[in-house]
């Protein structure tokens, strides 16, 4: 994991020469970009055809099933985040969700807390480190990870650790409920990574500057306070 | 002399109080902007239950309505202009034009895939505050479906007199600004390849969007 990370590190900063047109927000693009290539060459030939596959067998109450149960134990992470955030709604909430879902939802099976609509905060801890005034720095795509910033991806470890997936001791079993719940993820997507390619004229920075509104707005729980609002002028020929 | 240019000059401010009276008494049946898009949201939701066509995605059909019911309240021009960014000064008039007609057919695109999944919607729009000087607003709602509820938040701009009074020039989904999310990428094409260059990207990618459509629909 430390090799891994240092040689993240490496090829970012070679990377860090930047055009003239260069995003401030992205000073690592070319590096991003050729990322980006390698995680959609990736997808295209091994996790989009899994989730695909995925979709069209499973039926949906199954995959229904297995959502409700990470997106369970993503509550239970998310209580830990709220409380260090102060968040006193949001961990109450969550933690009764976790102990809903839990008891009553055969294990986090059955979301029955929403039905009760007892409302999912989810919070990851770099939304914590977000919350206590830690910037985002610039923007990172990470090896199938895809996109990131520079705090989100220091505190992934934390986030991993936190997962409870991960304190599965028995290695196959922990490593096919990783797959299970990344393919469950892309299979959610499926739709939306389709409109990407129609509606982006390039894909890379569409989902760019979507990634980075929304956490920001994420951090601000939806009410982000006011960047400088672009105000068009119509110049000489205005109607 | 004196006197006449004075009567002369003052003129437009009598024609403006003159209109102000006017637009004094259509501003009174204006809505307010919460309420206005309650009503959107209402009849776009109900019409999207009630036709088939637009259940099955017609791009044709949506655009239709959206024509007849939305665009009225939009400042579509502010939106695009808004997502070319500078270079909006430079382009002339039917290159204005243009880019308005390519743009509001992307985004048709983008919205037309998601009206089949839109069934059993219900929405609140958030209270809001806003004092009468205002001349911008946000207004909030969510969009409850199956799942998490999802936010979808206005920018609105008053325009006393005109429409209903307000106008939408942007729109947030999830916490992404809809025009913001293109500004980039308009940038990037007309850096590479001038205004004309960004049209024709988005013509182009309107024409294979449409391909596919085709594609989808006999395959």
């Amino acid at each position: 994991m430390a090799r891994a990370a240092l040689l993240v590190a490496a090829l970012m900063l070679t990377a860090c020469a930047s055009g003239p047109n260069a995003n401030p927000r992205d000073p690592l693009e070319p590096f991003n970009r050729s990322m980006y290539g390698f995680n959609d060459a990736v997808d295209r030939a091994v996790i989009k055809p899994v989730a695909t596959a995925y979709r069209d067998v499973l039926p949906s109450p199954v995959r229904t099933g297995v959502s409700n149960f990470f997106n369970n134990l993503q509550d239970l992470w998310s209580f830990v985040n709220n409380t260090l955030q102060l968040k006193a709604e949001g961990a109450g909430n969550s933690i009764v969700r976790f102990g809903v879902n839990t008891v009553f939802g055969l294990g986090g099976l059955i979301d029955i807390a929403s039905e009760m609509r007892i409302e999912r905060h989810s919070e990851d801890f770099g939304q914590t480190l977000g919350h206590w005034g830690v910037g985002a720095g610039p923007y990172v795509v990470l090896p199938l990870l895809g996109s990131s910033t520079v705090r989100d991806t220091a505190a992934l470890p934390v986030d991993m650790k936190g997962n409870v997936v991960s304190q599965i001791s028995d290695v196959p079993a922990r490593n096919s409920a990783v797959v299970l719940n990344a393919v469950d993820r892309r299979s959610q997507l499926l739709d939306a990574s389709l409109m990407l390619e129609e509606v982006a004229l390039d894909p890379y920075a569409f989902t760019r500057d979507a990634y980075l509104q929304r956490r920001r707005s994420l951090i601000y729980d939806g009410n982000p306070p006011e960047e400088d609002p672009y105000v068009p002028d119509d110049g000489p020929t205005g109607q | 002399m004196m006197k006449r240019r004075f009567l002369l000059s003052s003129l437009p401010f009598f024609g403006a109080a003159f209109m102000g009276l006017r637009v004094g008494s259509v501003f009174a049946a204006d809505e307010a902007p919460d309420a206005l898009i309650q009503r959107l949201t209402k009849e776009a939701i109900d019409l999207i239950q009630a036709d088939k066509g637009v259940q099955a995605g017609d791009v044709a059909r949506i655009m239709q309505l959206l024509d007849q019911k939305i665009m009225p309240n939009l400042d579509f021009q502010r939106m695009t202009a808004s997502a070319v960014g500078p270079a909006w000064r430079q382009a002339t008039p039917e290159q204005r034009t243009r880019l308005q007609v390519e743009f509001k057919t992307l985004l048709v695109r983008t919205y037309s895939g998601a009206m089949s999944q839109a069934k059993n919607l219900t929405f609140t729009v958030k209270p809001m505050r806003y004092a009468p000087e205002d001349k911008e607003v946000i207004v909030r709602t969510l969009i409850q479906g199956r799942g998490d509820p999802v936010q979808l938040d206005y920018r609105l701009e008053k325009t006393p007199g005109d429409g209903a009074g307000w106008k939408i020039f942007n729109l947030n989904v999830l916490g992404v600004w809809l025009v913001d999310t293109y500004r980039s990428q308009f940038s990037q094409e007309i850096n590479a390849k001038g205004i004309d260059g960004l049209i024709a990207t988005l013509t182009e990618r309107n024409k294979s969007n449409a391909a596919g459509d085709v594609k989808a629909s006999k395959g």
